[in-house]
């Protein structure tokens, strides 16, 4: 199919249609709602499910219950709603159904307002909700990969039984660029749907979709059954680009906007003659803590750029396991850091090096 | 005197929609009733294997140990949103939620008011008891004025607590009830009753009418320190008069359904 001019919030609603979306369930929220427009005109036309709740509470929790139906359904959202989700995400992690959600973060904490931030690292990443689990945790940075990773996350998200989150921000999800949508899927019919999936008990014992266990050995069993799942998604699921990292000095590390940003900064320092690198993990959950280790052994210094306070920087921390010095430069707020911005500290950091030696 | 031949009919048999499980439940107890009601209605319609029901947080919690279809439990008060992503997605299937007091009418207030007025088509199942049963006795939304809890235990003082939420009165204003009663389960007329108004619910499901609701006056002797008797008739003297029984809501194409029946 040809390219062409999409917005994020569009993009991603409409290549989870041609995964093969068949429920949608969502709240307003900027700088989200397009995504909630598009579905709500699209989903109709093709006979599936669009319907608005009454709050990202009731949004996830019918999430839930479709999901529980064996179908593929998404919900899509913004930080504010994303924390009113987590209650919902526990119960479908505890339950092992599969769902896909997108979170256009925006700047918080609180009301906080609706430019694009990544201040919900943390919470998305290192599980959210009560309990102990991971979502599956993919972050774009182009409307393209905001499409790419959308129909993955459905993938993902059935092959493991899990929960997939898209990890994006305001200015992905307003951004129009050139991108590719693929070709429309065929939807499920009902006979194809999985054989856990509550479509009445006929010709067979009735299934059971519960999170509760009140044996601590059972509920035990559960966790057991996530951490084993889990380690598969750390062995098989882990992702990431880089940038000349060859013979890098210094390492940039960042993920979404912020690694595309920090792309324009590494560019031009390269043609200033500095020696650095770009790792963009594009999996945080399961994080490329592996590759953050190799990088670690062969350059000098690592800069970690965010659009928040530092949250990914405790991750790139467990992969450096103390072996190089680690600089932080964020903005927050709904700021999006400058490539000028990237470049001034990666300068400072190439003079410490010139300096030392 | 020759020995009487002994001859056996079977008069009762547990319900097929039931698992031979026996329940958690304690002595006493409705929710015995309640479940043993909705079983024979989707044994009556033949529907056990299109049904697909969900359980609340509460004493419920584990009634899809009981009933033998398939089942999901949901969150804290959520099951009316968990039923409107099933229903929505199975709409050929008959789906219902079994939700107390404290699920349905506190924690889960907006998504019974909402599922409510989209006229979601599923039916509810609503366990009035006046109390919190599972955490042990609490104050519910519906206890009753003067009602003593473990969290009122000088009695629900309306000045702190303010004042009982009658669920059928309040859903019954909106426009996609279709079929939304009280009944109670305090003895053998009114458990007849109640049945029958849960067929009604469920074959107001079937038809495609809209939001349905049974609400059932319940007992909790141990959280009301009360004997399994003396519990049945605090329903009828202290519950029935702040939670009157009938319909609420009856919507006219039922009324139509029901003389259709009547022929």
């Amino acid at each position: 199919m040809a390219k062409e001019l999409l917005k994020g919030n569009v993009a991603f609603a409409e290549a989870a249609i041609r995964a093969g979306c068949e429920a949608y369930f969502g709240y307003p929220i900027t700088p989200q709602t397009e995504a909630l427009e598009h579905m709500a005109k699209r989903m109709p036309e093709l006979g599936r499910v669009f319907l608005q709740a009454e709050s990202e509470v009731a949004a996830i929790n019918m999430v839930y219950g479709a999901a529980c139906a064996g179908v593929r359904v998404m919900s899509s959202s913004s930080s504010p709603g994303v924390s009113l989700m987590m209650e919902g995400l526990s119960y479908i992690a505890g339950s092992e159904v599969p769902a896909v959600l997108v979170d256009i973060m925006r700047g918080g904490p609180g009301l906080g307002n609706i430019a694009p931030s990544q201040g919900d690292y943390n919470q998305i990443v290192k599980g959210g909700g009560h309990g102990d689990y991971h979502p599956v945790v993919l972050a774009p940075a182009s409307v393209q990969e905001l499409i790419d990773f959308t129909v993955e996350a459905f993938d993902i998200a059935e092959k493991y039984l899990c929960i997939v989150i898209i990890l994006a921000d305001g200015s992905l999800g307003q951004m129009m660029e050139p991108a590719e949508l693929p070709e429309m899927k065929k939807v499920r019919s009902v006979k194809e749907r999985p054989n856990w999936a509550l479509t009445g008990a006929r010709d067979r014992d009735p299934n059971i979709i519960t999170s509760i266990y009140m044996d601590p050995l059972v509920e035990e069993e559960l966790n057991r059954r996530l951490m084993a799942k889990q380690a598969k998604i750390e062995a098989n699921e882990v992702r990431f680009r880089e940038l000349m990292l060859d013979d890098a000095e210094i390492a940039v590390i960042a993920f979404g906007t912020s690694g595309r940003v920090a792309q324009s900064a590494v560019k031009t320092a390269r043609e200033e003659g500095i020696r650095v690198g770009l790792l963009r993990p594009i999996s945080l959950y399961p994080y490329p803590y592996e590759r953050v280790r190799q990088i670690a052994g062969k350059v000098k210094e690592i800069l970690v750029v965010e659009m928040n306070s530092g949250q990914m920087l405790g991750d790139v921390r467990i992969g450096n396991e103390g072996r190089v010095p680690i600089s932080f430069y964020g903005r927050q707020g709904g700021v999006i850091p400058l490539p000028d911005e990237v470049l001034e500290e990666i300068r400072k950091i190439q003079s410490r090096i010139n300096a030392s030696e | 005197m020759a020995e009487k031949e002994w001859i056996e009919t079977l008069i009762y048999t547990k319900s097929g929609s039931l698992t031979e499980l026996g329940t958690h439940y304690c002595p006493g107890c409705t929710h015995g009733i309640s479940h043993r009601l909705i079983a024979e209605v989707i044994d009556e319609m033949g529907i056990r294997e299109d049904t697909i029901g969900i359980a609340p947080v509460g004493c419920a919690v584990f009634a899809y140990d009981y009933f033998n279809m398939d089942f999901a439990e949901a969150a804290h008060g959520r099951a009316p949103a968990m039923a409107t992503g099933l229903k929505r997605v199975n709409p050929d299937k008959i789906v219902f939620t079994y939700q107390g007091d404290g699920d349905l009418a506190s924690i889960g207030a907006a998504e019974i008011m909402h599922a409510a007025g989209r006229g979601e088509n599923i039916t509810v199942i609503f366990i009035n008891n006046a109390i919190y049963g599972m955490t042990g006795g609490q104050m519910a939304p519906t206890t009753l004025p003067g009602q003593r809890t473990t969290s009122t235990p000088l009695g629900r003082d309306i000045e702190v607590h303010g004042f009982p939420l009658r669920m059928c009165e309040i859903l019954s204003q909106l426009d996609g009830s279709a079929y939304v009663v009280r009944r109670s389960l305090h003895n053998v007329a009114n458990i007849r009753r109640a049945k029958k108004a849960i067929r009604q619910a469920f074959e107001v499901q079937r038809q495609g009418l809209g939001f349905s609701m049974v609400e059932l006056l319940s007992s909790c002797p141990t959280n009301w320190g009360m004997s399994a008797d003396e519990a049945l008739t605090w329903i009828e003297e202290h519950m029935v008069e702040a939670y009157p029984l009938g319909d609420y809501k009856v919507s006219p194409s039922i009324a139509v359904t029901k003389k259709d029946e009547g022929r």
